[in-house]
């Protein structure tokens, strides 16, 4: 692979960019790999990656039923930060900022991460109390955090409506600055290119129809392209996930539902960082073309539709205009929707399981995109090693039978 | 959004609705006999199909009672609304 740089960039100038050599390459699959991971998106290809770069197994093929990146990871509205409440979660989701800081040099591919700090307001008094305590927690986690009250928030987002005339008025807000957004179909082509840089395959149109045991072992997959072997396999399908797991006759605690986004039409920069509210579920920032990105909630039932309701959007924009009011005649350009597997505590599943070999990542729920490379960090490591680092080890499967949920709904500002 | 067909009150816009989950999850009748494992799949493992799903759901808005539908999870088509302890339209995940 032919290293990014300013050098490259001048090299390739000269022969108007026509003869840059591809991210990837695209191979046929081959009879049997010592790992497959299954799904290509950004937890699946991080998972490879690190495979590769930190375990030394770099006989591996990410397996992606349609186009890596397709998914949820082109889906989401890249919201990065780790103020999770409680302490597994704080640590699972700050490691993964922490490699977010260094990623760009990592996989040599800019992945544009922007810590542009995130909101996270309150509205009621318990708003208040709840945030106040969440930003405490973290402190006593090393996970940078601060209390914004109302009259500092006014001077930070001067276009905040924080007037008490609101149907639900701003009374302050946490402050993450280390958190803030990332390119996310940079995030999947960067790992892409790093991944198959070290010698994984990428398999795309590739999609899995049966998990093949024998005595209890998993032994390799069926899929649209042919069967091929492995002796261990990551599943790491997001809204998927329970189909999956059906496959080797297993029963997730998970349920999909549809989640939306959408962006506005461009604007002049006028919103420099992330603000996110629970009690009216909204959430925005601004790309760098100008865009605002704006996610809405999952509609209640299950499904795997990838398009959600108009009324989920309706209730979405409501909240937004009225945190926003100068952002009232702003036109919407697209909307789109994500299969969100969610979890009954909203934490993560990144676990062994009783087929030998099987091993799944699911769960994100609404809030995977931050933990792309921490997730993938940590899966490979239980890949490798069969069993888990000590940092998902309490994101295990068990976790639901012998009741030790880690409960992060509602608790730690969870949105997005 | 959906348009569902109460038992009761005849067809209703989705909004007038709460979603209730999966249906015909039983209960175990001896909790104190009841494996870990055991309650954990009635707790919280789930069907979750892509495909046809027998659901819950409770007119909200409207006379506050429960149902069952069957439902498509990719098309989102309804094809049955039933209530509790009504007979199903047959299939896999329907009552027996």
């Amino acid at each position: 692979m032919k290293k990014y740089s300013l050098f490259s960039l001048a090299r390739n100038a000269f022969s108007h960019h026509q003869n840059w050599q591809p991210a990837w390459r695209n191979p046929e699959p081959k009879p049997a790999y010592d790992v497959l991971i299954v799904g290509g998106g950004g937890h699946g290809l991080a998972t490879a990656y690190y495979l590769a770069k930190e375990h030394g197994i770099s006989n591996v093929a990410v397996l992606e039923k349609g186009w890596i990146g397709g998914g949820n990871t082109g889906r989401n509205t890249t919201i990065v930060r780790s103020n999770y409440l409680w302490d597994e979660a704080a640590q699972l989701y700050e490691k993964s900022l922490q490699l977010w800081e260094g990623l760009s040099q990592d996989i040599n591919y800019n992945v544009m991460f922007s810590q542009r700090g995130v909101f996270n307001l309150a509205h009621t008094l318990q708003d208040v109390r709840d945030v106040q305590r969440r930003v405490h927690a973290n402190l006593l986690n090393g996970v940078d955090s601060e209390w914004v009250p109302v009259d500092r928030l006014k001077q930070m987002i001067p276009i905040l409506n924080v007037s008490s005339d609101a149907r639900y008025p701003v009374l302050g807000a946490s402050l993450q600055r280390r958190g803030g957004v990332a390119r996310h179909d940079a995030v999947a082509w960067g790992f892409a290119r790093a991944a198959d840089a070290r010698g994984v395959d990428i398999i795309q149109n590739c999609e899995v129809t049966g998990i093949r045991r024998e005595g209890g072992q998993v032994v390799g997959v069926d899929t649209t392209r042919g069967a091929i072997s492995a002796r261990k396999i990551g599943v790491v399908t997001a809204g998927n996930s329970s189909v999956l797991a059906a496959m080797a006759d297993l029963r997730f605690p998970i349920d999909s539902h549809p989640l939306q986004a959408l962006v506005s039409e461009p604007l002049k920069p006028i919103l420099d960082t992330v603000v996110m509210s629970n009690a009216v579920h909204g959430y925005v920032s601004q790309s760098d073309k100008g865009e605002l990105v704006i996610g809405a909630g999952i509609d209640a039932y299950t499904g795997y539709g990838q398009r959600g309701s108009p009324h989920i959007i309706e209730g979405n924009l409501a909240a937004i205009k009225e945190l926003f009011p100068m952002f009232s005649r702003v036109r919407m350009l697209r909307q789109w929707g994500g299969i969100v597997d969610t979890c009954p505590d909203a934490c993560p599943i990144i676990s062994k399981t009783p087929v030998s070999g099987l091993y799944f990542n699911c769960g994100w729920g609404t809030g995977g995109f931050k933990a792309t490379p921490g997730s993938g960090w940590v899966f490979a490591h239980t890949i490798a090693r069969d069993q888990p680092h000590s940092l998902n080890a309490p994101f295990s499967l068990e976790r639901f039978v012998t009741g030790h949920l880690i409960d992060e709904h509602g608790a730690a500002g969870v949105a997005h | 959004m959906l348009q569902i067909d109460c038992p009761w009150c005849g067809p209703r816009d989705e909004t007038e609705f709460s979603y209730g989950g999966e249906a015909h999850i039983v209960r175990p009748s001896d909790p104190d006999a009841t494996s870990d494992e055991a309650w954990a799949d009635y707790l919280f493992m789930r069907t979750n199909p892509r495909g046809r799903h027998a659901e819950q759901w409770c007119h909200a808005h409207g006379c506050r009672r429960w149902f069952n539908v069957v439902r498509d999870t990719v098309s989102y088509r309804i094809e049955a609304v039933y209530r509790i302890g009504g007979q199903g339209p047959g299939g896999s995940h329907d009552p027996a």
